[in-house]
Formats: C-alpha cells, structure tokens, sequence
C-alpha cells in the first residue's frame, strides 16, 4: 500500500475538484484495499489470488441536489473527470430541501484494534497451510464425511480516507479474515452439506480445527433427515439463523425505509414492539466486529446505541439525511459497500444480548419443537416492506426437551414483527456471525413459529 | 478502437496483450490469459415522485491467471497502462516455481457483438429522468391504494479484451440497460408490494415501445395483494408460471449441471450424464446467443463463443455446462459458460439464458387438470444447495387452484423441495413460451441471467405458507 497520506490527499483534491466543476458542497469518500483469497480441494491448492485496488467516490451538492460519481483513477486528471461526472449527476436530480452534506460532526472516537499485523506478515504459504488444516480437521473429523467441496480463507487490509467541504477530514485502517468450508456427508441416497466458518482480524486469530470441526458435525448431525409435519411449535434458532433475522430487523430499522413507509416499524418509534427477553444493540466500536469504524461512511462519529430495549423500539438508524428529515441526529449508520457506491442507511454491528441459559437450556425450556440450523432463500421469502417471511429451513426436532432427529425440506413462515413478540428466551453465550451483516448473537428460542412440511 | 476486421474493441493493443502472457508464463504453468474490461454506466431512480440516486462513473483494469500444476494463480489490478498490466502478470506468476512456458502466436478471433440501435450514452441523461417520471405517473394511476412507488433505470457498458496463451485473441462489447419498478399499496393496515423488470441485452430502443406497462404490472402485483389471504401450507400440485417461472428450472436443475459442482461431485446430477430424469416431455437448453436477452453476449469471458447447448433432450441429461478449466478436465469442449461478474473476478461455470422448451399444452388445460392446487404465477426468486439437491422459492404472485379453476390470491408463499423429484414430477409444459431477466449469484459474482419457459405443471411439491 501507499503511505496514507497519498490517500487523504487525494480525497481532499477530489473535493476541490468538485467545487471547480460547479458543486457548492462536496464529498470524497477514498479507499485503498489489498485483498487475498485461497481455495483448496482434495488437500491440495486449487487456486490462489491476489488484488490491490483503490478508488474514490466523490458526492456533489448543488443546492438540494445531489449526484454521485466512483472512479479508479487518482491521478489529478482522473479526479478532475470523477467530480464533473458527479457534478453531472446532481443537475439531474431533483430538488430535495434535506439533502445536503453532514455538519461540522466533533472528532471521531479513537479505536484500537481494527488493524491485525498478522494480515500482512503471513505469506500465500502460510495462508494456505491454514486452509489446508481447515479442510483436513474437516475430513478427519468424522468417517461418516465424504469430502470437502471447497475450503477457503479470504482476507483484505483496508485504508478508508474521507474528505468534504464541510470540514470532515480522517482516515483509519482495518483489516478482516474469514475461513469457511462446506462438508459433505453420505446419507442414504444422497448426501448432506454441513458449513464451518470463522472470523477475525488476522489469521493468527482464526482456530482451523474448531472450523473444519464444525462443518463436519453440522453435515454429520443431518443424516438421515426427514421432512416434518405441517404445524405450529417453539423454535430454536442457532446463531448463524438468529443473525440473519436480527441482520432483516437491522435493515427494517433504517430511517430511510421507514420514512418512506417501506418499513413494518414505521410508525412504532417509541411503542413496544418485543419482548422483554430481547434486546438489540447497533454497536460501531467493539474491536471484534468487523463493521466496525471510528466514523460512518461520511464522516460521522460512530456509536452504540440501543435499538430495541425494555420490550421499545428506542431509535431507528440514521444517516444526515434521513437525520435532517426527521429532526434529529444522525446515528452515524450511513454505510458505504465501497468506494463505488453511495452511502445509504445501515446497521454496523448488531448485537443480541444474552440471556441466562445455555443452549440445553433452551431446548428444556422449548420442550417440543424445532432446533432451526439453517435457513435458505432469504433474498426471495422475506418481504423487508410488510415483514412477512417464508424461509426453507433445516435442523432437528426438539423432544421431551432435547434435541432429537434431524429435518430438512421444511419452511419457517410468520413476519418480523409479531417474531420479536414471541422471543421467549436468548441463550447465554454471543458468536460473531457474518450472515446478515455482522452480528454477534447467541441462540433464541421463539415461542411459536409456523413450520411448513408434510 | 476496434481492429481491422476483428470486429472486438482491443482495450489492449495483441503485442502487449502477448507480452502480458508471455510474462505470466515466465515460471512455467500450462495456461496463461489476460482479461481486460473497461466498465461505465449511469444509474438514476424515482422515489417519492422526485428523481434521486443519480450515478455515473466507470473504471478499467485486467485480470491476469495462470494455470500450473492444475492450481489457479490469480491477480487484477486498476488500470490498463503497460505497467498495470505487467505487475499484474507478474503478480499472478509470483508463486508459480519451474521454467519459462511459451505461448502460441495470438490471433484475432471473428466476433460480432450484440448490435445496438440506440446507445444509451448518447440519449441525454434528463430523458431518463423523464422516462422516470412518466413511470411513476402510470404506476400511481392504478389506484389511491397505490401509495408509494420506486423505479430505477441502470444502462451499462462492458467492453472486454481477452488474450490467452493458447494464441487466442478476442472481445466483446455489451450493452444492457434495465428498469425495475417496485410498488407498494396499503388498504388501512394492510401492506403489500409487487415488482417488475424489463431487461435486455440492447441500447434504449428497449424502453421506446411502452416502458410504463411495467409500472402498470407492478402496481397491479400490490394491489392484488390486498385481496390476498395467507398461503396454504402442505404437499399439492403445482403449476408454474412462464416466464420468471424459468427460474424453477434454473435453480433446480441449472445449478447442478455447472461443471464445477459436477466435478467435485457436489452436485445431484454428478455421474448422471445419458440418465433418465425428467418426463419424455421435457426439452432443456442454455442458450447464450438469443439475440437480445439479457444473458446473452457475443462470447463467454474466457472468449469461447457462445452457443446453444440442450442440457435436457426428452427427459435424458445430455450436458453439463463447462468453462475452459473444467471442460480439460474432462476433456471435452468449453460450452462457451466461462463467466465472471468483472475483472476482480476468476471464470467459474455459469449459465446464460436457461429455459425449457414450449411443450404441447395449452395453460388452461394445465390448470384445469388440477382439482386442489397451488398456481405460482411469478417468483422473487430462489435458491438451491446443489450438493444436496434442496431449493426453496419464494413466490411473489401466487393463487390457489380449486376445482380446475385459479381462485383466491395468496400471500407469503414458499415452494420448497427437492430437484430430482420435482424435475420428475414435471408432468405437463405449456406453448406460451416467454424469457424474463434476473441476476444469478454464485461464489459472490453477480452475473446477468435470462430465465424462460411456459406454464409448467408439477405433480407435487410442498407449499409452505402460513396457513397450517
């Protein structure tokens, strides 16, 4: 990577280049990125890759219009040509009397911890190797395990600089690890598939046994699945579930839906809306979440901030803009999937808070029921507008209060809202979980789910 | 520029593009490919009546691989200078260990992009704006209850130069331009929603007939909704609609013919090749050069020619779908499905435009056979985990069959099971053949899809909805 200060630099350039093309307010958002992925297959290397890549993307204000243009050109030429383009873009949008770029915000708060050393300092062989006890703790893991379709580590340090007319002027590092791997396991006619995964801030923070582990016993554990009945039970959801529902309640939760009435919490500000055993957290700062930042995708402070607490929904997330409309102050939520798209309202890290059980508990409390492993076609069977959901899951049944055989071909339906009522109970121990966002959330158990199978 | 004759844009002049391949084999490896593209686009949208999101910009860079000992090494870099390119090459080298490679002399390939009628870059960026503004007029005339509306329009242009060791020489340059429009109505405290899309592989002529009818569609999906009562839940037939209904097939059987998942026997299809597993009447195919579609382009991104392969042919699996790397491995010819979502990005196995070929049958007649049904007239999409064979739908129009007759609207349903016995228990494929467009994700790429067929039948398949 270049020294930083290149990056900065041409933020703050990107910006005057703006206001020479005829913006009144403007805004670059500067990111330098090196990235690394390995794959391997059948214990040995199937490839390996390696990326750097940098860009700007610059937001222009002329009046109460904005537009947007990203570009990978650095060079005084290129960011002359990405401002214009974005100067372009906001003549064509119309008036909007909120629009504009955040005030003068005070300094963001110092976070340490974002950068891992061991992200640099482990060569492609290293990285490799770690892959390849990932996949071996897999296929040792059980001899009911027939391979491994792919074992993976992936990871990227990342330098993030922001520049605006308004004053805002910073930069920070971070940098981020995940291996994960799917294993397979014979089951009568077919097979089963089993996912392993883990994250940290460099590989020295990753357990490759405990991960290759996981996908062997998650794909074992489903042999000899069958389909359930048709009917209404408690469910336990396990973390990796948990956080893809808690990352669909983050999305419902942003300002911008919910003022334009795209959103079931629109209107419930305030009202109870969950019960007393769930709380939710949007929480920037923690070191161990990868979202996050000691500011937001245009400068804002971050936070933590409760969302849902004493059965109330206490704030929704907010950009400035979302901010300005409503009347308040923004929740430093406006997030950026990179340098080439805007910024739009988003959870950092949510956090579930914990409850007094472990997971045996849970069941003994469920007593009959579903123990929910997996959930798949989340992008198709939930409606973010009305909140209604219908999910194909997989899992085990819960009998007599403990866990017992597995099901599969089964879905889970009901909506957002009426599924934060019927929290009964949240296990006692957080996993950080990269589904639905970055979340760290222990098992829940839901009083009453519907569950859709013969 | 475009070179003499070739009819390809050359983002990268042959000699350099030879000098890149022969840096990447300068350690050894038996394959040795650069892939240039240069991405720019405009993207706007209307939100509340006001025309918001307006974004335009564009990058360029390559990525470089070299395949030694069957392991893939892989760099991209921004940017298309020597330079750019050459760190590339030598990146992607770094950790390849034996001797020089050669590579054969590079020629240029005979290519014919997708023609386009209108560029959309040169239509003044305030007609979109316009277009826009007609669309959400349309969308909110269907009725009171229709109280918000959003629309987008997005064109892009990709044009792509490949070189590879084996003296290939070749590109593309694709146009698509895209508007989705989602609608949402409310009857007191009831919400719903509907969405439509029209795509396609071609310039702005494609929103010069009536682009507002989508509007129109979208609007009529919610309010239909709020009439709608909650899905059943339970095992019955059910019959598919055309069009976005193609994404059945797609995901059910689709994804388990792409050869990766093939080769690594991850897939239910792996081994299956010449095996019965369909009704004698049904005829599948991939097709990556229908003219116009929205998975349609001149070649793959390895630079195969795209062409037509019948995965399907009356209910026996006559192919898998390949790219270079594992159409080697089992030694047979690439079927022009290399695709990757840029130059960031390895070519893995995708599909183009997958459909089922029209059958005899009217759509009535396939509905009219049910007695106690489900009729899934459109999805929101859908998933598979090929290695087991499980999908699920969700279904964003659906009704229920009663009596040979389509009845009350249904609301929140899933279709759920499993691809070989639902493919089997396909029992009837109706004439009214139409494609719709889609995005296809796999590996974290994102690529353009056409998915088709007719009214489709099948015998039995879970339904779950709320209702128990």
């Amino acid at each position: 990577m270049a020294a930083g200060g290149d990056l900065e630099a041409a933020a703050r350039a990107g910006v005057e280049a703006a206001i020479d093309a005829g913006a009144g307010d403007a805004e670059a958002y500067a990111v330098e990125e090196a990235t690394r992925e390995v794959r391997v297959h059948e214990r040995e290397l199937e490839s390996l890759t390696a990326a750097t890549e940098r860009g700007v993307g610059v937001r222009a204000w002329i009046g109460g219009r904005v537009g947007f243009a990203y570009g990978t050109d650095l060079s005084a030429h290129g960011l002359r040509a990405t401002a214009t383009l974005a100067a372009e873009a906001a003549s064509i949008a119309d008036e909007d009397e909120h629009a504009g770029p955040p005030g003068a915000a005070g300094p963001p708060p110092t976070l340490d911890g974002l950068r891992d050393g061991s992200v640099s300092a482990w060569g492609p062989d290293r990285a490799a190797d770690l892959a390849l006890a990932v996949e071996r703790a897999a296929l040792g893991g059980d001899d009911r395990i027939t391979g491994v379709e792919q074992a993976v580590y992936a990871d990227s340090a990342e330098r993030v600089a922001i520049a605006s007319s308004t004053g805002m002027d910073g930069s920070y590092e971070t940098s981020s690890c995940y291996a994960w791997l799917q294993a397979m396991a014979a089951s009568g006619d077919g097979r089963e598939t089993g996912l392993g995964f883990g994250m940290a801030r460099g590989p020295a923070g990753l357990d490759p046994e405990a991960i290759g582990a996981e996908a062997a016993q998650r794909a074992v554990s489903m042999i000899g699945a069958v389909k359930p009945e048709s009917r209404s039970c408690p469910a336990v959801l396990d973390t990796t579930v948990a956080a893809s529902f808690a990352g669909l309640i983050g999305s419902t939760l942003a300002a911008d839906s919910v003022q334009r009435g795209r959103s079931p919490f629109a209107g419930k500000l305030g009202e109870e809306v969950a019960s007393d055993a769930l709380e939710l957290h949007d929480d920037a700062l923690d070191p161990d979440g990868l979202a996050s930042s000691p500011f937001d995708g245009e400068g804002v402070p971050c936070g933590r901030r409760a969302l849902i607490e004493g059965r109330r929904l206490r704030t929704y997330l907010h950009d400035s803009y979302t901010a300005r409309r409503d009347g308040v102050e923004s929740t430093g939520n406006a997030g950026r999937a990179g340098y080439r798209s805007q910024p739009s309202v988003s959870a950092s890290n949510l956090v579930v808070g914990t409850g007094g059980r472990d997971l045996a508990g849970l069941f003994e409390q469920a007593a009959e029921g579903v123990y929910v492993t997996d959930v798949a076609g989340l992008h198709s069977g939930v409606n973010p507008v009305t909140g209604t959901f219908s999910v194909g899951a997989s899992g085990t049944l819960i009998r007599g209060g403990e866990q017992a055989e597995p099901v599969r071909e089964f879905t889970i339906a009901g909506d957002l809202v009426s599924l934060l009522g019927a929290v009964v109970a949240t296990g006692s121990r957080r996993r950080w979980v990269p589904f639905g966002g970055s979340v760290s959330t222990p098992p829940v158990l839901v009083g009453e789910i519907t569950v859709g199978g013969s | 520029m475009t070179a003499e004759g070739s009819g390809f844009p050359e983002l990268i002049p042959a000699d350099l593009a030879a000098r890149v391949v022969a840096r990447a084999l300068r350690s050894g490896g038996e394959f040795a490919e650069v892939y240039a593209e240069r991405r720019s686009g405009l993207s706007l949208s209307i939100d509340e009546s006001r025309v918001e999101g307006v974004q335009g910009g564009g990058e360029e860079g390559a990525g470089v691989r070299v395949v030694s000992d069957g392991i893939t090494h892989f760099a991209h870099v921004d940017g298309l200078g020597p330079e750019d390119l050459e760190r590339a090459a030598t990146e992607a080298a770094a950790a390849v260990r034996g001797g020089r490679s050669k590579s054969r002399p590079l020629r240029a390939q005979q290519v014919r992009p997708e023609p386009i009628r209108v560029p959309p870059g040169d239509v003044p960026a305030t007609e979109k704006a316009e277009l826009l503004r007609a669309v959400d007029e349309r969308g909110r005339a269907q009725g009171g209850e229709v109280v918000q509306l959003s629309a987008g329009y997005s064109e892009a242009r990709r044009e792509v130069t490949v070189a590879n060791s084996d003296g290939l020489y070749s590109g593309d340059d694709r146009t698509r331009v895209r508007l989705g429009v989602q609608a949402v109505a409310r009857r007191e405290d009831r919400v719903e929603t509907g969405f439509e899309t029209l795509g396609a592989h071609r310039g702005f002529e494609l929103l010069q007939d009536d682009p507002g009818l989508i509007a129109e569609q979208a609007a009529g999906k919610a309010l239909t909704l709020l009439d709608a009562s909650p899905a059943p839940a339970g095992s019955m037939p059910v019959v598919v609609g055309g069009g976005f209904g193609g994404v059945l097939f797609h995901e059910m059987t689709g994804h388990g013919l792409e050869a990766d998942h093939v080769q690594k026997d991850a897939s239910v299809y792996a081994g299956r090749l010449g095996e019965r597993v369909a009704e004698p009447l049904l005829n599948a195919f991939d097709d990556g050069r229908l003219t116009g579609e929205w998975g349609t382009d001149a070649i793959d991104d390895e630079g195969t020619l795209r062409q037509k392969t019948q995965v399907i042919e009356e209910g026996r699996l006559t192919s898998y779908l390949y790219d270079r790397l594992r159409a080697g491995r089992d030694d047979v010819a690439s079927t022009g499905n290399g695709r990757r979502e840029s130059f960031r990005h390895l070519p893995i196995p995708r599909m183009t435009n997958t459909y089922i070929a029209p059958g005899d049958a009217e759509p009535e007649e396939l509905i009219a056979e049910v007695k106690q049904g489900f009729y899934a007239k459109s999805f929101a999409g859908g998933q598979v985990e090929p290695a087991t064979g499980d999908f699920v739908f969700g279904v964003s129009e659906g009704y229920l069959i009663e009596d040979g007759r389509v009845t009350t609207s249904c609301r929140g349903a899933t279709l759920i099971g499993n691809c070989i016995d639902a493919l089997a228990a396909i029992d009837g494929v109706a004439d009214d053949f139409e494609m719709k467009t889609g995005f296809c994700g796999k590996g974290g790429q994102r690529v353009p899809v056409g998915t088709g067929q007719g009214h489709v039948r099948i015998r039995r398949l879970t339904v779950g909805g709320t209702a128990v």
